[in-house]
């Protein structure tokens, strides 16, 4: 199972918590799949005060929580999130979130890495929503994150891993990194692709708290890993253009 | 006089509890230190949407099923409901979210191009499709409070502002009451309301979008309801920029014409819900509650009135009696 930052989590499933028909409901989806981490936005949810109960469900799920930044457009604003974060959880953890742009809701490179310096040099375990581009990866480790969060697609479009080749470029260039397929996810396969790509874990939130039955599509992504890392683990063929026969053949039928 | 029951709390659920108990020939006492409902009762800030099957896109199915009650309850209590039915509709570019909704729900039909414009001449001709849910209602909730309010005062019953309970003691205080309900938790809404008397809108349409679902209200005199966030938060202070900026925004992009409306109040509250959303009648020691009608309060008030009184004039236990 996947370790960042020292702590092994139980699940490559890592669940939002937004978006749920009820909180009973995220809870059942929780349950259900066994997520591992719970992520919960921090900026949106304290609007205007404080988000008691909710937080107490949140924390009630028994599983390590993930704090982000998330709507912010500024490194200032990410950093002072961050800050209200670690006091509001009790948690160095924060998922990084700097956002470029406004309809894709891309990452900002520039901002994220500064952000993640200011962040790590003052104690944060910082999980960068980043790109999949090599260099801003090799950036961000130089800051200090020892996590790679790099997107399949932009944030709530369920579109999948949209850059295949980049992806498993960046996964190839730094192999001990953990690394989390952060946002665009729309169906398990899309989770198990990434597993057998070799990435460690997938972090979502729409494509189960939307679904019809969110509880039944969390235990579909959280099979869905589990398969994806277990051919990982064995080894897959390689694709290959010449068909070859699988039937064993014993002995030639005799023609006369 | 000796008095069946004392009400505490006069929002939605506490009136419509007292109008219930009281048409049924019960001596009931109404308790509200704040008076008459105004801008502290999250009643106040509500869309007066009773769209039950709208609501099953999320919600659970007593919801759907026990708010079809609710515009006879009302109409019968006097409240001027409009049944003009919902239209939902979706921007071309999010055409998946209308198709998601109309498998989530049921009760509508299919409206093209120019079955919108039969319906709704003066939205704009951008909606090439929509749903249209014919059986739903709306009416202004603030009216519909002082409506009952005019009812209990000509059976007698005023909204006291301090007086001993006497008889049962039915808890409607909403977020007030969370000492004594653990789980129940507020979840915040904001809203505006807007005059704009060029634009003439007949009946409650929703947009859907994947980022900012917007809903309006007609109120009649060109007045509509704009709504509404929905917030993990118990925070009641007054609505963020942004917040605004998204639903004024959404607004502008169901109806032009809205951009001349004049903004005529901007309101936040938190709204009491228990973890699945769905309400209780919860009993105490010394009380019963009903509480946790979430953003169902208009919707749900008539049949959580009627479990209510069940139960305290007949001994009935209902589904959410607890």
């Amino acid at each position: 199972m996947p370790v960042f930052y020292g702590v092994e989590i139980a699940s490559p499933l890592m669940l939002g918590t937004a978006q749920y028909p009820s909180p009973a409901i995220m809870a059942e989806a929780f349950h259900r799949s066994g997520a591992g981490v719970a992520t919960v936005s921090v900026r949106r949810e304290a609007a205007g005060g404080d988000g008691g109960a909710f937080w107490d469900m949140i924390e009630g799920l028994g599983v390590p929580v993930l704090p982000n930044t998330a709507g912010c457009h500024s490194v200032r604003e990410a950093v002072t999130t961050a800050h209200m974060a670690r006091e509001l959880f009790g948690t160095d953890w924060i998922k990084l979130e700097v956002i470029g742009h406004e309809d894709t809701l891309q990452p900002d490179p520039f901002g994220l890495i500064e952000a993640a310096r200011i962040l790590c040099e003052d104690g944060f375990r910082v999980f960068p929503y980043m790109t999949e581009d090599g260099i801003l990866a090799g950036r961000l480790l130089e800051a200090g994150c020892e996590v790679l969060m790099p997107w399949g697609a932009p944030i709530g479009t369920g579109r999948g891993l949209n850059n295949l080749y980049g992806l498993r470029t960046l996964r190839a260039q730094f192999p001990g990194v953990p690394m989390v397929i952060d946002a665009g996810l729309g169906m398990p396969s899309h989770a198990a692709q990434a597993m057998e790509l070799g990435f460690d874990a997938v972090l979502l939130n729409t494509a189960v708290a939307k679904a019809g039955a969110p509880a039944a599509m969390a235990e579909g992504f959280a099979r869905a890993l589990e398969a994806g890392r277990l051919a990982h683990e064995a080894d897959p063929m390689e694709p290959r253009d010449m068909a070859a026969p699988s039937t064993p053949v014993l002995g030639l039928a005799e023609l006369e | 006089m000796n008095i069946d029951a004392t009400i505490l709390g006069a929002g939605v659920a506490g009136l419509s509890v007292a109008a219930e108990l009281s048409a049924r020939g019960a001596r009931v006492r109404l308790i509200d230190p704040e008076g008459a409902p105004g801008p502290l009762a999250c009643s106040w800030w509500a869309a007066g949407m009773l769209a039950p099957l709208c609501e099953g896109e999320t919600a659970e199915e007593p919801v759907v099923r026990l708010g079809r009650e609710a515009a006879a309850w009302w109409q019968a209590a006097g409240a001027a409901v409009t049944q003009a039915g919902t239209l939902v509709v979706a921007l071309d570019r999010d055409r998946g979210e209308l198709d998601r909704f109309a498998r989530r729900t049921g009760g509508h039909e299919t409206l093209d191009r120019a079955g919108v414009g039969a319906l709704e001449p003066e939205l704009p001709d951008r909606f090439a499709s929509a749903l249209h849910f014919a059986s739903e209602a709306h009416m202004d909730p603030r009216a519909a409070l002082e409506t009952l309010q005019r009812t209990l005062a000509a059976r007698g019953v005023r909204i006291e502002r301090a007086t001993p309970p006497q008889g049962q003691i039915i808890d409607c205080r909403g977020l007030a009451a969370r000492d004594r309900l653990p789980g129940l938790r507020g979840v915040r809404g904001e809203m505006a309301i807007l005059r704009a008397p060029g634009v003439g809108i007949n009946r409650t349409v929703r947009l859907l979008h994947p980022r900012h679902p917007l809903y309006i209200v007609p109120r009649g005199d060109g007045i509509y309801m704009l709504g509404a966030t929905q917030i993990e938060s118990e925070g009641r202070g007054p609505a963020s920029l942004r917040s605004v900026v998204e639903l004024l925004n959404a607004a502008y992009a169901l109806h032009p014409g809205l951009a001349e409306a004049q903004v005529l109040e901007i309101g936040a509250d938190a709204r009491p819900a228990f973890a699945d959303n769905l309400p209780r009648i919860v009993r105490q020691e010394d009380r019963i509650h009903v509480n946790g009608l979430f953003r169902h309060g208009y919707l749900l008030a008539p049949a959580l009135a009627r479990m209510t009184a069940d139960w305290v004039l007949e001994g009935n236990t209902s589904e959410f009696l607890q």
